[in-house]
């Protein structure tokens, strides 16, 4: 796949595929903030997949004996009110905040970029239809239409993923709609019609995979606003049921402590912080490796 | 420009029916009963069937959806907006006492964060690759990864509750108390206008450098125009022109960032009061507020689009 078609239009003929990916790696891993973002996003996945091997204690066994315990070295991060170990609620947290991230951002790419497909290679009155829907989801702070939504649909994780992702679909319809009207326009389409490809085909084969490069950015910056959007709901109130540890709940729960525990609040923001920064980080890195014109655009 | 202007006009009016049907028909379809929610925070032991039937039909329930739309729509074109199952009291007048907070909140805000972020931007462009635009560069990819309630409780706990210099909540009209509301609102308001700040910070920088590189530029380099005129005229005119697409993307963000910081620092406007109806499923103001929200951000990014032609002459309209 070209990433790129119109970088290298001085020089002569097509570069080899390969060339083309090293130069990406290249340019992504130049810069140490975005080799810190990649590390930070790895051990959240290690965490995540291996929580119940890393958290040095059962996240959700009480103990009030232990209740409200400061930082010590059996328990890194103190106990909660319930005498549960911080640093293994954490640990569990994390697998929240990437299966959060994960399926919202899934839902969002492909409702929405399925309605910047279609609005854009069929035109007429589809476009027209589904960008004043667009405009209507985009009209509403994202934080609010995911807050409603997942209260309607009645709250629990699965329809946090739902609602959030919905909240964030609108972008991706934007953006792959601009890009499709784009595509459209190059030979290569034309030259599959020619060939009496049908319209399903043309659309998954030949568009889809080209516009590839602005919806891969568009899902790294997403998978931190999509965590940050679920923080601020379980904040709220709206989040995992009670016995369950989500970051956004964790800082909920610490603030009731926080003149004698201030930890039990800072530490679950300062994980949230950490893994959104490293998701735009990286975001950033890769639209400058993938397509330096989208600068200003994402 | 008057026919552009009239045709996104139309576009505009027809998002808005678009709000109203997404609204009105996603809180009624999905699942949720208001008149339950509002029984059974009453003593249930005194609810009679026939009471229940006479609240629905003192709250316009037992009417068919269409209908109900239909007295919606005419109702908000008569200045009213329905009445609160929850607060037993005419949206209007709810929406009359918490949009001035809001207004007070969200204006500082977007005043401060446009200024100091705009500001940040260019400092950092023009001094590319100096400590002064690492240091404003690191502090806009932070401000924008923070959690807005996270950094506010940390500024409860830090300047209220540790250093006892700011009250840690509440709100007061300035109007009744003005430095009581001014210390009351520090904290809020920063935390509001952090995100913004660093978003606009980001955009400014990155718009200034691309600018820098434009070939007219390095004409007026090369024609020996002293730096302040490059710098003034040419760069910073065409670099903020931009800019004026984050302003409409801010409102937004704004108003989501209300949402959660009056519910941090217990001010109550349009947020909390938004917050508290939709756990209560208060259809009427649940759809009056995110009327209104929606009025606001379409109205705004008219504007925009509008001033956009007019700020850059290239941008012709067919």
């Amino acid at each position: 796949m070209e990433i790129n078609p119109t970088a290298d239009k001085e020089s002569s003929g097509v570069p080899p595929r390969v060339a083309e990916y090293r130069r990406i790696v290249r340019v992504l891993l130049r810069r140490h903030v975005v080799v810190f973002g990649l590390i930070v996003i790895t051990a959240l996945i290690v965490t995540a997949i291996f929580a119940p091997l890393l958290a040095p204690y059962d996240p959700y066994k009480t103990d009030m004996e232990n209740a409200l315990l400061q930082p010590n070295r059996e328990h890194l991060l103190g106990t909660d009110a319930l005498g549960r170990d911080s640093l293994s609620r954490m640990t569990y947290g994390a697998r929240v905040a990437l299966l959060v991230g994960l399926m919202a951002t899934a839902v969002a790419a492909s409702v929405g970029m399925t309605m910047g497909l279609v609005a854009g290679y069929f035109g007429g009155i589809a476009y027209i239809v589904i960008m004043r829907v667009i405009d209507a989801l985009m009209a509403f702070p994202i934080i609010l239409l995911s807050l409603v939504l997942s209260v309607l649909l009645g709250g629990g994780i699965t329809n946090i993923m739902i609602a959030v992702g919905i909240g964030l679909s609108a972008s991706y319809a934007r953006v792959m709609c601009g890009t499709v009207l784009s595509i459209k326009e190059n030979d290569y389409i034309l030259s599959a019609r020619s060939n009496a490809a049908s319209d399903l085909r043309i659309m998954l084969r030949h568009i889809l995979p080209n516009s590839f490069p602005p919806m891969i950015v568009l899902i790294t910056i997403n998978m931190g606003g999509a965590i940050m959007i679920e923080a601020a709901l379980s904040y709220l109130g709206v989040g995992i049921a009670p016995p369950g540890a989500a970051w956004g709940s964790l800082v909920t729960d610490g603030y009731r402590y926080i003149v004698t525990h201030p930890t039990l609040a800072l530490v679950p923001g300062l994980a949230i912080m950490l893994v959104v920064f490293s998701f735009n980080m990286v975001g950033d890195g890769l639209r400058d490796a993938l397509d330096p014109r989208l600068r200003g655009v994402l | 420009m008057t026919t552009y202007i009239i045709r996104r006009l139309i576009q505009a009016v027809i998002v808005l029916i678009l709000i109203t049907l997404l609204v009105f028909f996603a809180m009624r379809i999905l699942p949720g009963d208001p008149l339950m929610i509002y029984i059974t925070e009453q003593d249930i032991s005194l609810i009679t069937p026939e009471m229940e039937a006479q609240l629905r039909h003192e709250f316009g329930l037992d009417k068919s959806l269409v209908l109900q739309y239909v007295d919606w729509i005419s109702g908000i074109f008569h200045g009213d907006m329905g009445k609160s199952i929850h607060y037993r009291e005419s949206v209007s007048t709810l929406m009359a006492q918490r949009i001035p907070v809001t207004l007070h909140l969200g204006l500082l805000a977007f005043l401060i964060s446009s200024f100091l972020g705009i500001l940040a931007g260019l400092v950092a462009a023009l001094r590319r690759g100096s400590a002064l635009d690492n240091i404003v560069t690191s502090l806009a990819n932070f401000g924008i990864s923070a959690p807005n309630f996270w950094l506010g409780i940390m500024l409860i706990y830090a300047l209220g509750l540790y250093l006892r210099w700011l009250p840690i909540q509440g709100y007061t009209s300035p109007f009744v108390d003005f430095w009581r509301s001014t210390r009351q609102l520090v904290m809020p308001v920063s935390v509001l206008a952090a995100w913004s700040m660093a978003f606009i910070s980001r955009q400014v920088r990155s718009n200034m450098l691309e600018v820098a590189h434009q070939d007219y530029i390095r004409t007026a380099w090369a024609k020996g125009l002293q730096e302040r005129v490059v710098v003034l005229r040419h760069i910073l005119k065409n670099g903020l022109i931009p800019v004026v697409t984050v302003m409409g993307i801010q409102l937004s963000y704004i108003i989501g960032g209300s949402v959660i910081i009056e519910n941090v620092f217990n001010i109550p406007g349009m947020g909390r009061l938004m917050v508290a109806s939709v756990f209560s499923q208060d259809y009427q103001v649940v759809q009056a507020g995110i009327l209104i929200v929606g009025v606001a951000v379409v109205f705004m990014n008219f504007l925009v689009d509008i001033s956009y032609g007019w700020l850059d002459p290239r941008i012709r309209y067919g």
